[in-house]
């Protein structure tokens, strides 16, 4: 197989926090009724991870999922293996209504790290979260975005958060970043 | 003359001097001196020239009220136009402009206006400009734009940057006086998440100047201590140097933060805008108070009684030698007291018949000339305050004593600020005692809980002595954070010793019965020259509301807003109309509450990031290979790829061509794809499309339309059936996003109960198009999978390995060329194109961009969205009958197709237009008809909806929808270009080349 290659190819700036592209990421988008108990259990037994509640996330080996909404929910995991993890998923809820699809190659991801309060208040230049730690602890997800386009956050620690976007604007969400994490520019807020 | 105090100062620091200049002369002044302290420390009382009249003006306020002193800040790309002098923070090398005055502040030639002014009433511009019609445009509008006040726009690309910063809090607390500060603190005791914001670089507000005691300590001492025990409180924080510029639905609030204004550093940003998210919103935004309305009162010298000694106090200027202090209320004395403290001084003319407050007190005993009864018949001096002439208020201005004086100072009460409170729907009440509007908390801006999210604290509350203040300040921060964090108690507010007051007495106009002449120099609205006697002529004319003599008589439309203008103005018309001030009311509050720079406005949207723009896996590519770039929704795609020595129509040609005759390329990434999946995909998917999708076989590709509710043709492209119960639909570039939430809108909203899942997938692929006689060749040299004209026939798709690639091929063609489709995993789009361009480096393989790609089409017959297309085009129209299903129950679209409009058989329908001399049509060009129709305009049948130059025919082709089009082949018609002729061409059929689609089937 040819090489795969990030947006980003992993570029990285140096601000009052880093900003990196964090290079492929496996994603894969899990769709269906999470309200049925059978289905919600079928979808953790294959994935070996329990299933999210509202807004967090679960963590096992290599692999995280996401809740994203009432009916959706993004793996994330290495990105060689999404493709057997569609599979996976697909032959284990074959007959069951869902939809499992790879869109590792459709987003992008950044890193973004620093001091703890650094990285929120970069972070709180382009989103209009909530973004106390209060409200938004480490390991909980925010759909939200990052002044004009979607972008999901999560906080890995304090110190670190995960940015994830659309392949196509990942110039356009690094350039935020780092624009953002300007030397000098730290609102000290948080 | 104004002067710096030998001594004394409590914000400045005279160890620390600062150089700067006005109107290119060099003065000086200290750190903590603002940009108006300053020049009036170096004398300079004359700062501007009205707007209508260049009429002199000094300074009158000290802060963000100021009418007057606006400058022009900087040069080139940091230039600033209206920055008030008495906000700007003095720093060296601060260079400012008065502006309004031609060709020079002390000799202007405007100023002949003010001698005409009783030929400029209010009004007098939308009297005399009516007529001739023509004049405006050619002879007042010039005249007036070249002699119209107030700064000249930025020339220059600003040199700064700005950002915003998104803030939640519980509390917001807008006003860092007193007030703000002990609502903080209770706020914080109580358990809430605060935010303060200060506009100016001081904590404290008014009451350190005022005297204020609090808790048996100097208000000074208070406030720092009552900072640092706010800075301890980790779920307090604070904010200098930022305005509250607005408040809006649910607790939305805006800020301004001044950053570098008065330490300009182009590394850092100039402002920041806070967009503030709060449970509750407290105002605590102090008073502003009202100058009196006698005749000269806009003269050089005359100020605010409160800014007077503001000067004195905090920056050691004594704006004069000899203050005469006209006063309706106790608060004009403790001006009296505080310039004859600085040794200077003081007298008192008081419009109440007598003044036995204690401050009033105080002043006779520091030996203080008072005179009660009295008020100011007129101000004179040339340029300056020379003399101050003293009447009887209650008289018609018959002067009893001339005062030599050159400083007068206006107490005529306060008016809380209730801007904040009333952006966003709160009603004020009015309040006789101290003659103000005050907010009225029955009739509160609410939220989405129903509950107000607007609470008024202190002065800006109408709480106005020192013990009152503190406790409603107490009251209303405690209150505001256990609605939001629904428990906790606040700590006892601080106290202060109750204070006698003296009833003041509301002076409108000075004196009471001033004569025409008089009230005709008594100035209301500085800054747009308003006066007493415009805003009486306003209501004579019949302009009663106050919007509407508001903007007859152009008062308080200025850039301050009228903040020191409103309630004086509104109580003169009340008084014309015979009615209450609190029946005229006031006018609307709009935010934001002082001029905020665009550039906040805008934050991070400029230059480079002003908008995202999408890139394909491939951008890079077409970058460095001469692309000339095309806008297509957020993304960016190659028009063509112009080589070194073309132009772009050679390229395009060329483009075409090569295509033609050997193998083209083209990036087609930004198609939309959509995944449709589930049980019930095949129904939803006949619901979508006008043609049957659901019986399109596993492997197969359909070309598909889509229509609105209202039949109108909305979108199309090829769909592909993945599997059992899978669909992939391509969508046209700009359609993704929007095709993707009409699938997702009409199942959560119609048919929630069907199982269907939609993806949006466009981005996971990188799709290429091989498109030529030589496609096929050069895919058999990647190698790996069976694309002969069997092993993958015309309108299939297949899945593989295409030489290292995991591919994706579909075979369908929008060109009319053999053409393959091939999507791979985006990660890997560049090597592949790459791959592409060496496997096809034999057959001259040309990429192409989107004109080629769009002149093959046309050639082809081919409509494209939004090009045949306008939202009133129907697929008939377009002689798409064949892909609208008969058998099908239903699908979107498909009754309003047969509504008697649809069905018309005079709709304009799809032909092919080929021009008699072999030009180009023009794009958008008529076909006209004979004679007029009934609104009197040109007949026309017809229009053009694309036009190329056909580099394979070598002629102009076009297609057009035109009356009755299919049935009048062969016949010429008239196409109007812009220039007024005509040019003949003949309706032909659409497909312009390989009619018979020999070229795709190979």
């Amino acid at each position: 197989m040819s090489e795969a290659v990030s947006a980003l190819a992993g570029s990285s700036a140096h601000g009052f926090v880093d900003v990196t592209e964090a290079g492929l990421v496996g994603m894969v988008t899990i769709r269906g009724d999470y309200g049925n108990t059978e289905f919600r259990d079928k979808v953790a037994t294959l994935l070996g991870l329990n299933v999210p509640d509202q807004r967090q996330m679960t963590t096992g080996g290599t692999d995280k999922l996401l809740w994203m909404s009432p009916d959706e929910l993004l793996l994330v995991c290495p990105h060689g293996e999404a493709d057997a993890r569609v599979g996976a998923l697909s032959a284990g809820l074959s007959g069951v209504h869902h939809l499992a699809v790879n869109v590792s190659d459709a987003r992008a991801a950044f890193c973004v790290k620093g001091t703890a309060s650094g990285v929120r208040e970069a972070l709180a230049k382009l989103s209009p979260a909530d973004l106390r730690a209060s409200v938004l602890p480490v390991g909980e997800v925010r759909r939200t975005r990052l002044a004009q386009v979607p972008a999901a956050i999560w906080l890995e620690s304090e110190d670190r958060a995960m940015v994830v976007c659309f392949r196509s604007v990942a110039g356009y969400v690094f350039d935020l970043l780092t624009q953002a994490s300007k030397p000098g520019s730290e609102p000290r807020y948080f | 003359m104004s002067h710096r105090l030998e001594t004394g100062g409590r914000l400045i620091d005279r160890t620390v001097p600062r150089q700067f200049t006005f109107n290119g002369k060099t003065m000086r002044g200290y750190a903590g001196d603002t940009l108006a302290s300053a020049l009036l420390g170096q004398g300079q009382m004359l700062v501007g020239r009205s707007f209508k009249y260049h009429r002199p003006r000094g300074i009158v306020a000290s802060g963000a009220e100021e009418p007057n002193a606006l400058m022009s800040l900087g040069t080139d790309k940091t230039f600033e136009p209206n920055a008030r002098a008495t906000t700007t923070e003095l720093f060296d090398g601060l260079a400012a402009e008065s502006q309004n005055h031609w060709p020079s502040l002390e000799f202007d030639i405007g100023e002949i206006n003010a001698k005409l002014s009783r030929f400029l009433p209010a009004g007098f511009y939308y009297k005399m400009f009516l007529w001739p019609r023509s004049f405006w445009k050619h002879v007042y509008e010039p005249i007036i734009r070249k002699s119209a006040g107030l700064g000249r726009a930025p020339r220059h690309r600003d040199a700064d940057h700005y950002e915003h910063f998104n803030a939640t809090v519980d509390v917001l607390i807008v006003g860092g006086g007193i007030a703000g500060l002990q609502a903080a603190k209770a706020a914080g005791e109580a358990g809430a998440d605060v935010l303060l914001i200060e506009q100016t670089a001081h904590w404290g507000g008014r009451a350190p100047v005022d005297g204020a005691v609090i808790d048996r300590v100097s208000a000074d001492e208070w406030v720092s201590t009552t900072l640092a025990t706010l800075e301890a409180m980790p779920n307090v924080r604070l904010r200098m140097r930022t305005m509250g510029a607005g408040v809006y639905d649910h607790g939305y609030a805006l800020a301004y933060e001044r950053l570098t204004d008065h330490a300009p550093d182009p590394s850092l940003p100039r402002h920041r805008l806070w967009r503030i998210r709060a449970g509750r919103i407290v105002t605590a935004t102090g008073a502003i108070e009202r100058p009196l309305s006698f005749a000269g009162n806009d003269l050089p010298g005359v100020m605010l009684a409160s800014a007077v000694r503001d000067y004195v106090t905090n920056y050691a200027v004594a704006p004069g030698q000899r203050t005469v202090v006209v006063t309706n209320n106790d608060d004009g004395y403790r001006t009296a007291l505080t310039v004859q403290n600085a040794g200077l001084e003081a007298v008192v003319l008081d419009a109440r018949s007598g003044a036995t407050g204690p401050l009033a007190e105080a002043a006779r005993a520091a030996g203080i000339r008072v005179m009660t009864g009295r008020g100011i018949s007129k101000v004179t001096g040339k340029g300056k305050v020379e003399a101050v002439a003293v009447c009887d208020v209650l008289g018609a201005g018959a002067v009893l004593e001339e005062l030599q004086a050159d400083c007068v100072a206006m107490a005529g009460g306060w008016s809380p600020v209730v801007h904040l409170w009333s952006h966003c729907g709160g009603k004020l009440t009015w309040q006789d005692d101290g003659a103000l509007f005050r907010p009225d908390p029955k009739r509160a801006p609410t939220g989405a809980d129903g509950a107000a999210f607007v609470l008024a604290a202190g002065t800006a509350n109408g709480e106005f002595t020192t013990a009152d203040v503190l406790s409603d300040a107490q009251k209303t921060g405690e209150a505001a954070a256990i609605q939001v964090v629904a428990s906790g108690k606040a700590g006892a507010a601080a106290t202060a010793d109750p204070e006698i007051v003296q009833a003041m007495r509301p002076v409108w106009t000075m004196p009471e019965k001033a004569s025409y002449a008089l009230r005709s120099k008594a100035w209301l609205d500085y800054q747009n020259d308003v006066k007493v006697t415009d805003v009486e002529l306003a209501a004579r004319e019949g302009f009663e509301s106050v919007e509407h003599a508001k903007r007859y008589t152009t008062l308080g439309m200025a850039t301050d807003q009228g903040k020191l203008s409103n309630i004086n103005g509104l109580a003169v018309l009340a008084g014309q109309l015979g009615q209450d001030i609190p029946k005229v009311g006031t006018t609307t509050f709009r935010p934001p509450y002082h001029p905020i720079s665009m550039g906040a406005i805008a934050g991070e949207a400029r230059g480079d990031l002003f908008q995202p723009i999408r890139k394909t896996p491939i951008h890079d590519w077409h970058d460095a290979n001469g692309a000339h770039w095309e806008p297509v929704g957020h993304w960016r795609r190659p028009y063509a790829f112009v080589k070194e020595g073309e132009d772009i129509q050679t390229a395009v040609n060329r483009e075409v061509l090569a295509t033609r005759n050997s193998v083209g390329l083209l990036d087609a990434s930004t198609l939309g794809k959509l995944v449709v999946k589930g049980p019930d995909a095949g129904r939803f998917m006949d619901m979508m499309y006008t043609n049957m999708m659901s019986t399109l076989a596993v492997g197969k590709c359909r070309y598909g339309l889509m229509c609105s509710e209202n039949g109108f043709l909305s979108d199309d492209g090829v769909v592909a059936r993945i599997d059992e119960d899978t669909w992939l639909c391509h969508t046209t570039t700009g359609g993704a996003d929007r095709i993707h939430a009409h699938m997702e809108e009409w199942l959560q909203t119609e048919w929630w109960n069907w199982k269907v899942y939609v993806a949006n997938v466009t981005e996971q692929y990188a799709q290429i198009g091989v498109v030529g006689p030589k496609a096929r060749d050069v895919l058999i040299k990647l190698g790996g999978m069976d694309l002969s004209k069997d092993g993958l026939p015309f309108m299939q798709w297949a899945e593989g390995a295409l030489g290292q690639f995991s591919a994706r091929v579909f075979r369908i063609s929008f060109s009319g060329e053999l053409s393959f489709e091939i999507a791979v995993p985006a990660s890997q789009g560049r090597a592949f194109w790459d791959a592409l361009l060496e496997a096809g480096a034999e057959f001259r393989i040309t990429p192409y961009g989107t004109e080629a790609l769009h002149i093959m089409r046309a050639e082809k017959g081919f409509i494209m969205i939004g090009d045949e297309t306008d939202g009133t085009v129907i697929p008939q129209d377009l002689g798409l009958n064949w892909a609208i299903s008969k058998k099908k129950e239903d699908f979107l679209g498909k009754r309003a197709q047969e509504r008697d409009h649809m069905t018309d058989p005079l709709r304009w329908k799809l032909v092919g237009l080929e021009t008699l001399d072999g030009s180009v049509l023009p794009d958008g060009s008529y076909a006209v008809g004979e004679g007029m129709n009934a609104n009197g305009q040109r007949v026309v049948q017809g229009r053009v909806t694309s036009t190329y130059h056909s580099p394979t025919l070598d002629r102009g082709i076009a297609m057009g929808l035109v009356e009755l089009g299919p049935d009048r082949m062969g016949e010429v018609m008239e196409f109007n270009r812009v220039d007024g002729t005509y040019v003949l061409a003949k309706i032909v059929h659409q497909v312009f080349f390989d009619r018979d689609g020999d070229k795709q089937n190979v």
